[in-house]
């Protein structure tokens, strides 16, 4: 029952293309409904104060405003993981950050409601603020969260995979760096938006431009205290999302409680000062890598410390800690490792998952040691890494499973098509070339919260028409997923991928699939896809079967055509092949579920990392860097993605220069950057530029000449051999900027983002005769806990922690 | 509050409608005319999402009073397609994967009408230089660009000129 490939692996427009050009997507704020009503929120001034007294007599009384809620409004906390349930829609007793939601007016239109915002009083009690993670390392009072570790001390962790210290002693060369990763955010072009109503029959409708329909569909039960069967999330196509509509939002529970209320539909879409406020982006990162390194280039052992500025609340926070150390040994062999990971709170906005969640910074920090390390060992740095990349189906020191890598094709491949050896320390003063690697998932292992059920679920429902739905929880955010349900399911039944209607992240139509996070989509639900998709092929060619009077597995289906391998002419169409199945079993519909493996690892963390399989990148970026003035500028990036099967080339090349440009605004100019007010103001901890304008990224003229390359060797995990595509791309780019400059002017700028200001005093160090470097020079001491010791795989291990003395609780991704 | 009457024509239909003295054109087609294809992300004049054609000019609605467009053409990307068709740059922005979220599609599609509209035969960097007010986070722009060259190559050979107006 062999069908030729027609869908897949061709170039095609996605499914959804037409609503998208025509303007007729159905993003939350184009939601409208008759006795509509608009929320806005108040945001606190202060970073850090208990609220004394609030007064909203006055909001209350300005006409137009049906009522103004408070915190005591929502006495239930939430928090997107289960461990760090420590936000509520409107702050209670106390605020974190400048931009905290206080109260929320709702009214006839936004401006009354805005109006009426500014006639609430707050009366603060400023407490100390904490902007910096050495601030909140250096004091244990006033607490911003009465839990977590110690102090401003979110979590701290330490696993450590053999003797790593005995390994770097040993080792012939050891190098110690430190790098640090300024916070940048994901700035999706749309502002979030929520739309909630009763139905007719009572029940709560919440329309969000969320990634994470399920999980806000939890939250919304937990902090409304109602059945979750008597809430329905539509999540509508996101307007961009990279990881910033991934947690359960204040705006959302708000307008949900509101329409509960009022019984009449309620609308927020925030602002873009907002957005920048709401966050949950790039965790600004310190780290330190120390890394023992063997004489014939091999690695005998990397100590990794990092240190998260968390922002003030948890979001994936725990998550985030874990993912800062866990893909380290997926791409290169380490033998033995040592992680210790440390989030501390700061008064400033959440930082949470954002493209590539937690790993880009140690990414950075690795690939820039690691063209460090190959400078003193006098080899290329190309050469080097494909003499340590990890080999295929392997477990690594930290029990992550590798299935296929396709890493060595990926370096090769640029090496190749930039013409490395010819500009690799070839070219003159100011241009440059540099290389770098990456890794990433195709999937959390693991759900966020503990359940055995399936990540991703499909249904399919065929009838006489001969039209096919695909439902699936599965959020489409701009990546592509719709396309990816409807055509691998147009594939294995011979249709064309515009016959198979989508129905797509609505909790009462669709089976639960877990989001768009993790680049898990296309992996699990496609999984779950296929299987629907196969199992209603069997439904089919049994019934054809009999009607042609031959066995099912002649029986092929290709071109809208249900028919005989044998004898191409003899079948049905695919309607037909439908009716006669209808006929034969009744109404026809099948499901499809995807659960992933179990994780290697058994101590706790070890849920954070695993993945059915892992992508791999490989970039060349050429910079050309003005020598006195720092100007830098990129003509050319060459990248190799080891996709396993690209399913729609057309999105994958999207995804894959999207992911280059997003690296490059994080590269060269992306900072989600705070300042102090000054004193004779409140001092206040405040974003420096709240504004498009100010926050600088890549416009289309700054955008380089990027050549894509794809390597293709189907995993066995994915679907037809697919692994993910949206979020690894981006990893390479900021640590390949960074080592072209090293090649262009001879300095190392060791933290991102990569400015003229920072490159030209490297320069001015490398003249004075100092270390030809910008960067942090010292990590600080931190209490680290003892480590969980987990002895490596080659070292009789077994995944767990010889020194856990309780049951292990995996943390989740 | 004051309600104002205004008078224009949108995407080739004659308008006539009172809006609030304080909104935007942006405000009044998506809230007072229902045309939602036009999108705001930052209603500041930052990110280009909201541009519209008056009287053939691409400008930010979010930007211009809803008074201002008195009397003037208004072009949105509800007009683009006629008589049944896409519009040459839409064919070409599905085709080619410049749409993927597809937010800031309608204010470049509108940007890139009024490009080739006066060069239709620009050169990429004129492309560039024509779109770099109107920001992307999800395509790195390129296939955008290469869907405006296309469009421009495509007008040429099969799209009859009405169609394309």
């Amino acid at each position: 029952m062999s069908a030729t490939s027609r869908v897949i692996g061709r170039a095609r427009r996605r499914v959804d293309a037409r609503a998208k050009v025509t303007g007729q997507t159905r993003f939350a704020d184009d939601i409208m409904f008759p006795r509509m009503v608009h929320c806005r929120l108040l945001r606190s001034t202060q970073p850090h104060a208990r609220i004394a007294a609030i007064d909203v007599s006055r909001a209350a009384r300005v006409e137009g405003v049906h009522f103004v809620l408070t915190g005591k409004d929502f006495p239930v906390p939430y928090g997107i993981l289960p461990v760090s349930n420590d936000e509520h829609a409107l702050c209670p007793d106390k605020v974190r950050f400048v931009g905290d939601p206080v109260a929320a007016v709702i009214a006839r239109d936004e401006v009354t409601a805005e109006h009426a915002v500014q006639q609430i009083e707050v009366s603060y009690e400023p407490l100390r603020t904490f902007a910096s993670p050495a601030e909140s390392l250096g004091h244990d009072e006033p607490r911003i969260h009465d839990y977590g570790d110690h102090g401003n001390v979110h979590k701290a962790v330490a696993l450590q995979f053999g003797d790593v210290d005995a390994a770097i002693a040993s080792a012939a060369h050891v190098f110690d760096d430190v790098f640090f990763f300024e916070g940048s955010t994901h700035l999706p072009i749309e502002q979030h938006a929520t739309v909630a109503l009763k139905d007719p029959d009572g029940k709560l409708v919440v329309y969000s431009s969320t990634q994470t329909p399920h999980y806000l569909h939890r939250a919304l039960a937990k902090v409304l205290a109602m059945p979750a069967a008597h809430i329905r999330v539509v999540a509508t196509p996101n307007g961009g999302g990279f990881g910033g509509k991934s947690d359960p939002f204040n705006h959302e529970i708000v307008v949900a409680k509101a329409a509960l209320l009022l019984d009449r539909p309620v609308k927020i879409c925030l602002s873009r000062e907002e957005v920048f406020l709401c966050h949950r982006g790039r965790h600004p990162v310190l780290m330190r890598f120390r890394t023992g390194v063997n004489d014939d280039g091999t690695i005998a052992g990397m100590d990794l410390q990092t240190l998260l500025d968390g922002g003030a609340y948890g979001s994936y926070g725990v998550a985030s800690t874990f993912y800062t150390g866990a893909l380290q040994t997926v791409t290169y062999n380490i033998p033995r490792y040592r992680f210790r990971g440390c989030r501390v709170f700061t008064n400033k906005p959440p930082c949470g998952p954002k493209r590539g969640h937690g790993t880009p910074q140690s990414r950075f920090g690795q690939e820039v040691q690691l063209d460090k390390i190959a400078e003193h060992l006098r080899v290329d740095p190309a050469e080097f890494r494909l003499r340590i990349v990890v080999p295929p189906d392997s477990l690594t020191a930290n029990y992550m499973r590798v299935t296929t890598i396709g890493l060595a094709d990926c370096i090769r491949r640029v090496v190749d098509r930039s013409q490395w050896e010819d500009k690799f320390r070839k070219l003159p003063l100011g241009r440059g070339v540099g290389l770098a690697c990456s890794s990433y998932l195709s999937g959390a292992g693991l759900p966020i919260y503990w359940n055995d059920m399936p990540h991703s679920g499909v249904q399919l429902k065929l009838d006489r028409s001969g039209g096919v739905t695909a439902f699936c929880g599965a959020t489409e955010i701009g990546q592509g997923s719709d396309d990816v349900l409807v055509g691998l399911i147009a594939e294995v039944l011979g249709i064309d991928p515009f016959d198979v209607r989508a129905v797509t992240g609505d909790t009462d139509l669709t089976p639960v699939d877990l989001g768009s996070y993790s680049s898990r989509v296309t992996l699990m639900m496609g999984n779950a896809a296929i299987q629907a998709a196969e199992r209603a092929r069997d439904i089919l060619a049994s019934a054809v079967s009999d009607r042609l009077e031959i066995p099912s597995d002649r029986i092929v289906f290709a071109d809208r055509r249900v028919f005989d391998s044998e004898r191409p002419d003899h079948g049905l169409t695919f309607q037909e092949a439908v009716c006669i199945a209808e006929a034969k079993f009744g109404t026809i519909g099948t499901i499809g579920s995807y659960t992933p493996p179990k994780s290697a690892g058994h101590y706790k963390g070890g849920g954070v990392g695993p993945t059915p399989t892992y992508s791999y990148s490989a970039s060349v970026v050429e910079v050309e860097v003005d020598p006195q003035t720092g100007w830098i500028t990129v003509p050319r990036v060459w990248i190799a993605h080891d996709i396993g099967c690209a399913l729609n080339p057309t999105l994958v090349r999207g995804q894959i220069e999207g992911s280059v440009y997003m690296g490059l605004g994080e590269a060269l100019m992306e900072e989600q950057a705070f300042r102090r007010l000054p004193p004779r103001m409140s001092r206040a901890l405040v974003h420096k530029f709240p504004s498009m304008l100010e926050y600088k990224s890549p416009t289309s003229l700054d955008m380089p000449e990027i050549f894509t390359d794809l390597i293709e060797h189907p995993d066995p995990e994915g679907p037809f051999g697919a692994k993910e595509v949206g979020q690894g791309p981006l990893l390479p780019i900021m640590p390949a900027v960074a080592n072209a400059v090293y090649d262009a002017v001879g300095v190392r700028v060791d933290q991102i983002p990569v400015t003229p200001e920072k490159i030209v005093r490297a320069l001015q160090a490398k003249t004075a005769g100092k270390p030809a470097r910008s960067g942090p020079t010292a990590f600080p001491d931190i209490a680290w806990p003892e480590p969980l010791l987990v002895a490596p795989p080659w070292e009789h291990g077994d995944g767990r922690a010889s020194n856990e003395k309780r049951k292990s609780v995996a943390v989740r991704s | 509050m004051m309600k104002i009457r205004l008078t224009s024509t949108v995407n080739h239909e004659p308008v006539e409608l009172l809006v609030e003295d304080y909104k935007t054109l942006l405000e009044v087609l998506r809230e007072d005319l229902g045309l939602t294809g036009t999108k705001h992300g930052c209603e500041l004049g930052e990110c280009g999402a909201c541009a519209v054609l008056v009287d053939g000019e691409p400008l930010l609605s979010c930007l211009l009073l809803a008074v201002e467009s008195e009397g003037r053409h208004i072009e949105t990307v509800e007009g683009l397609a006629t008589g049944g068709r896409l519009h040459p740059l839409q064919e070409s922005f599905a085709d080619l994967g410049a749409a993927q979220c597809g937010y800031c599609i309608p204010g470049m599609l509108m940007t890139a009408k009024a490009l080739l509209d006066s060069e239709p035969h620009p050169s990429r960097e004129r492309i560039c230089e024509a779109l770099s007010g109107n920001l992307c986070r999800c395509t790195g722009y390129l296939q955008i660009v290469e869907a405006v060259e296309a469009a421009a190559t495509s007008a040429d050979t099969d799209i009859p000129a009405q169609v394309r107006r």
